[in-house]
């Protein structure tokens, strides 16, 4: 990790006197142990306040839509895919940005970590090596980095970015072979009953923070449709119903454009484990189209092209 | 336990269109209960807010003056969604209204003093109240001189337009109607943005009080013109907007600074304001 | 009587008992989240976490409420007029609320129960309700309630207060409902001079287990204008996501949103938990939006939490250090970073 955190400061620096850039967007060191918090950094001063670790897991693509001046961005791999779709979908331009690009080992979900915990708070964390050094008053423990993996990065199969001007390291081995659609398949094997109740229960928590729309980098709309009232498209309590027609169609708003960085179920302070929707939808796109989200910048987005031969069975 | 978020079941009287572009309209409002008609007891310069029910409230300056009995006015401009089913609504329909809210112009301070009256497109509503309450014989006698400076962007804009050449024609109080433009050759008011009205025709700033409401670039323009006539700005009055919910600075919303302006305001002096966040 | 020492194994019968004839409420475990909810079985009660996900500030303020309902039927005769709801006003008890979360509603007091104005059923619930708090032993490292007024075994709007003594539990009443609760249960015996002694000491040792501190005291001197015209609030702001995490964990945070539901030909006026995070909270019928930006609305937040509510009612910061917030940032935006940067280096 350090040597991640040299060359991006390096590289920051370089390109900040030499002007190439107005500011650089990465994460600083967060004032609690397992966070990290995204920071924009304009002065070459400040270049040493950049931080990396298993805690990085902010997709800082999020910050980029509208933005109007240079920027260098420290990108994962999900990350730089939520930059090629935002390129293809104008809301900033490819010149504007210089991708500093981070092979990714796959972040450490906090939460899982602090529930293997039991209670017990930690004060400090050493992470080095795939091991997670976790230490406070009275207690010392050893946690495998592989073993408390977010949920989206234990099968991710794009952890290279597939854009960038610039690598902070050798890419990393791809999980080309990993299972990414059993939780879908457990899914698509309950009966529409089971499904329907499952999904009432899982959304049930939800408090209507919009947490998760407004860490995700692909939700920029100036307007959205939860917020419209000309017409008033849903209501804004937590009745169950309303709440789970945002949820759905959040997710559907999402289709062909979800890179699954996990950043909305980071960001629920109730856990609400939302991924479920926005995986089954990646698996109809890629099953009907052939298509991944944002690994290209030559391939557009199949929901909005049209081909004489897409799928049209469910046209009846 | 009186409840504040209640609102007072009031049938539309009559629906007067007042602008020719038919965005403003004055509904007349009479109290289904007369114990709610006692307990509306308001002042000049404060609102209410009106409620419709299954659309929302706004909230919208009092246009009619406590001097005129038995009914309430309000001329509300067409924006958005509850004020768009409120323009559909006919004379017979109910709808609600809560209040008075706010607070009023400073009455108080005014006795025997000067007042001028600034205003600019339909933020004249409070303003109306204002001038008809001082001309009430019972009143007029308390106040100074009278002087009213109102615009429009064209006569066909004007609100209150029959009252105010009423006014206009009337010795104890001065009227200056003006328009930013006009093609009209019987016009006969003046021609001018209301900023270079004041500097033509405002009194003299002794022993006065000015009360300026409008839109913000009238505001922005009127504002250095009546410091430069010697207003201080403990004698200037304004009365402001914000997005309100609740109207009883409970939920939050309308605040500046530490003010709500639902409930601290919406009028402040421009001395008040100057010591408070710009931030509106 | 007001000094009373039970068994730890008995607290669940107590609570049982008092379900027979009341609500009861306490925090329950719901997957990885905790929350105050109605029992519906004592056991339920989970006491054994720091401090609720969510603060129990829903006991008092739903996040959805109805308010009034209506016809919208021409054809009957009270058609639009509005009717208040009858809510259920009948006594409640709240098990295992800690200090900071009931300190947080007598600050809620000042805005819903003023002179001019009171919310009925903010009023009515806060009258009907019996707050039983249990004292902290063991801080979180983001607590920081003693910096802001408060303290882990703090008396503040609590009616009675339980410390953990280990094997046992002493109750103390606070207050006039607090004595009738205990006297009512009639549980316990009453607590020794040494009893009282441990406890004390457990209290000193949870104040001085507080490792966080915020510096408050020139918050209420300076320039409101200076604040707010301050440089740091662009470096505060840049991470925000501008979503609700923040207020709607907080238990001081307490905007709320009014709307008609409409359903066929009858309808509710209701509200709903709001956020200045939010960017429609101040948008204008004209359009005109005066927080238009992300930076206006950060630094909304914290100017009010720390410095307009300071100004306003005399009565400290609008926070009372539970440090939920800290937790559950999505961007680590940390208020006690604020707190230090509003109130400037000590002179």
């Amino acid at each position: 990790m350090n040597s991640y955190i040299n060359r991006m400061i390096q590289i920051s620096l370089r390109l900040l006197v030499e002007g190439r850039v107005d500011a650089i967007l990465g994460f600083q060191r967060g004032t609690l142990p397992m966070m990290s918090q995204p920071i924009l950094i304009r002065q070459p001063e400040q270049v040493d306040q950049l931080h990396w670790d298993s805690f990085c897991a902010n997709n800082v693509a999020n910050y980029l839509p509208k933005r109007r001046e240079k920027v260098a961005v420290v990108a994962k791999g999900c990350d730089s895919r939520n930059i090629v779709l935002q390129i293809q979908e104008n809301q900033i331009k490819r010149e504007q940005l210089y991708i500093i690009g981070v092979p990714c080992h796959g972040m450490v979900d906090r939460r899982k970590v602090l529930a293997d915990l039991n209670g017990r708070e930690v004060l400090e964390v050493r992470d080095k090596d795939g091991i997670l050094c976790l230490a406070a008053e009275g207690f010392e423990e050893v946690f495998l980095h592989s073993e408390y993996l977010q949920d989206n990065c234990a099968i991710c199969r794009h952890r290279n970015p597939v854009i960038y001007d610039e690598l902070v390291a050798e890419p990393v081995t791809e999980q080309t072979e990993v299972e990414r659609f059993s939780d879908v398949l457990a899914l698509e094997a309950m009966t529409d009953i089971e499904r329907w109740q499952h999904f009432q229960e899982l959304l049930s928590p939800c408090i209507r923070c919009y947490a998760c729309r407004n860490s995700c980098p692909m939700c920029y709309c100036p307007t959205c449709f939860v917020d419209e009232s000309t017409p008033q498209w849903l209501g804004r309590s937590i009745d169950p119903t309303d709440t789970q027609t945002y949820h759905f169609l959040r997710a559907y708003h999402l289709a062909g454009r979800c890179t699954d960085c996990g950043n909305c179920e980071l960001a629920c302070p109730v856990g609400i484990k939302m991924r479920q929707l926005t995986k089954k939808l990646e698996k109809d796109i890629l099953e009907l189209y052939g298509y991944e989200a944002g690994l290209s910048l030559d391939e557009p987005p199949p929901l909005d092209t049209y081909r004489p031969d897409d799928p049209q069975e469910f046209i009846k | 336990m009186e409840n504040p978020y209640f609102p007072y079941p009031v049938r539309i009287d009559s629906v007067a269109v007042e602008t020719e572009d038919r965005n403003l309209k004055t509904f007349k409002l009479v109290f289904e209960k007369p114990e709610h008609q006692g307990k509306f007891v308001h002042r000049a310069g404060q609102f209410a807010e009106l409620s419709i029910a299954g659309k929302g409230e706004i909230p919208i300056g009092i246009a009619s003056s406590p001097t005129e009995k038995g009914y309430l006015l309000f001329t509300v401009n067409k924006v958005g969604l509850v004020t768009t089913a409120l323009h559909r609504m006919v004379a017979g329909d109910i709808i609600g209204v809560r209040g008075p809210l706010g607070n009023c112009y400073p009455w108080d301070k005014l006795e025997g003093m000067n007042v001028v009256i600034i205003g600019g497109g339909f933020a004249f509503t409070t303003l109306r109240a204002s001038i008809v309450y001082m001309l009430h014989p019972g009143n007029r006698s308390r106040f100074g001189d009278i002087t009213v400076i109102y615009g429009a962007r064209t006569p066909g804009m004007l609100l209150y337009k029959e009252e105010l050449t009423a006014w206009e024609r009337r010795d104890d109080i001065l009227v200056h109607i003006t328009v930013d433009a006009t093609d009209n050759p019987d016009w006969k008011y003046n021609v001018g943005f209301v900023p270079t009205i004041t500097q033509e025709k405002a009194p003299s700033a002794k022993d006065s009080y000015v009360i300026v409401c409008g839109p913000p670039v009238m505001i922005k323009f009127t504002l250095p013109i009546l410091s430069e006539l010697g207003y201080p700005p403990e004698r200037i009055i304004m009365s402001l907007e914000m997005r309100m919910k609740c109207g009883i600075g409970m939920c939050g919303r309308c605040n500046i600074g530490t003010e709500y302006v639902c409930k601290d305001g919406p009028v402040f002096t421009l001395a008040q304001l100057s010591q408070m966040v710009a931030e509106y | 009587m007001s000094k009373r020492v039970i068994d730890k194994t008995e607290l669940p019968d107590l609570i049982g008992r008092l379900m027979e004839s009341n609500r009861v409420y306490a925090p329950v475990r719901q997957n990885d989240m905790t929350s105050f909810k109605l029992l519906t079985a004592a056991e339920q009660a989970d006491f054994n976490l720091s401090n609720t996900t969510l603060s129990p500030k829903s006991l008092m303020l739903p996040q959805s409420e109805w308010l009034f309902d209506f016809t919208l039927d021409k054809a009957k005769k009270e058609t639009s007029f509005l009717s208040e709801i009858p809510h259920d006003y009948s006594p409640r008890f709240v098990f295992g609320i800690r200090p900071c979360d009931a300190k947080a509603f007598q600050l809620l007091d000042l805005n819903f129960h003023s002179p001019q104005y009171r919310d009925p059923w903010w009023v009515n619930r806060r009258q009907t309700t019996t707050l039983v708090g249990l004292g902290c032993n063991n801080p979180c490292t983001t607590c920081f309630c003693t910096s802001v007024g408060n303290g882990p075994f703090a008396a503040d709007g609590l009616d009675v207060l339980i410390t953990d003594l280990g094997d046992e539990l002493l109750l103390e009443a606070l207050t006039h409902k607090g004595f009738e609760l205990l006297a009512q249960t009639g549980v316990g015996a009453e607590a020794s001079a040494a009893t009282l002694e441990a406890a004390l000491a457990i209290h000193h040792r949870a104040k001085q287990a507080i490792k966080s501190e915020v510096p408050t005291e020139r918050l209420k001197d300076r320039s409101l204008i200076d604040l707010f015209n301050a440089d740091f609030w662009e470096e505060v702001q840049f991470a925000c996501i501008n979503c609700g995490v923040c207020t709607f964990v907080c238990p001081t945070c307490w905007c709320f949103d009014i709307q008609d539901e409409v359903s066929k030909n009858s309808g509710v006026r209701l509200r709903n938990w709001d956020a200045c995070m939010f960017p429609l909270f101040t948008l204008h019928g004209s359009g005109h939006n005066p927080r238009a930006q992300k930076l206006q609305r950060v630094r909304q937040r914290f100017m009010h939490k720390l410095k307009y509510f300071v100004d306003k009612y005399d009565n400290g910061v609008a926070c009372v250090g539970c440090g939920r917030c800290v937790q559950q940032c999505p961007v680590n935006i940390d208020i006690r970073w604020v707190f230090q940067l509003m109130n400037g280096l000590a002179d």
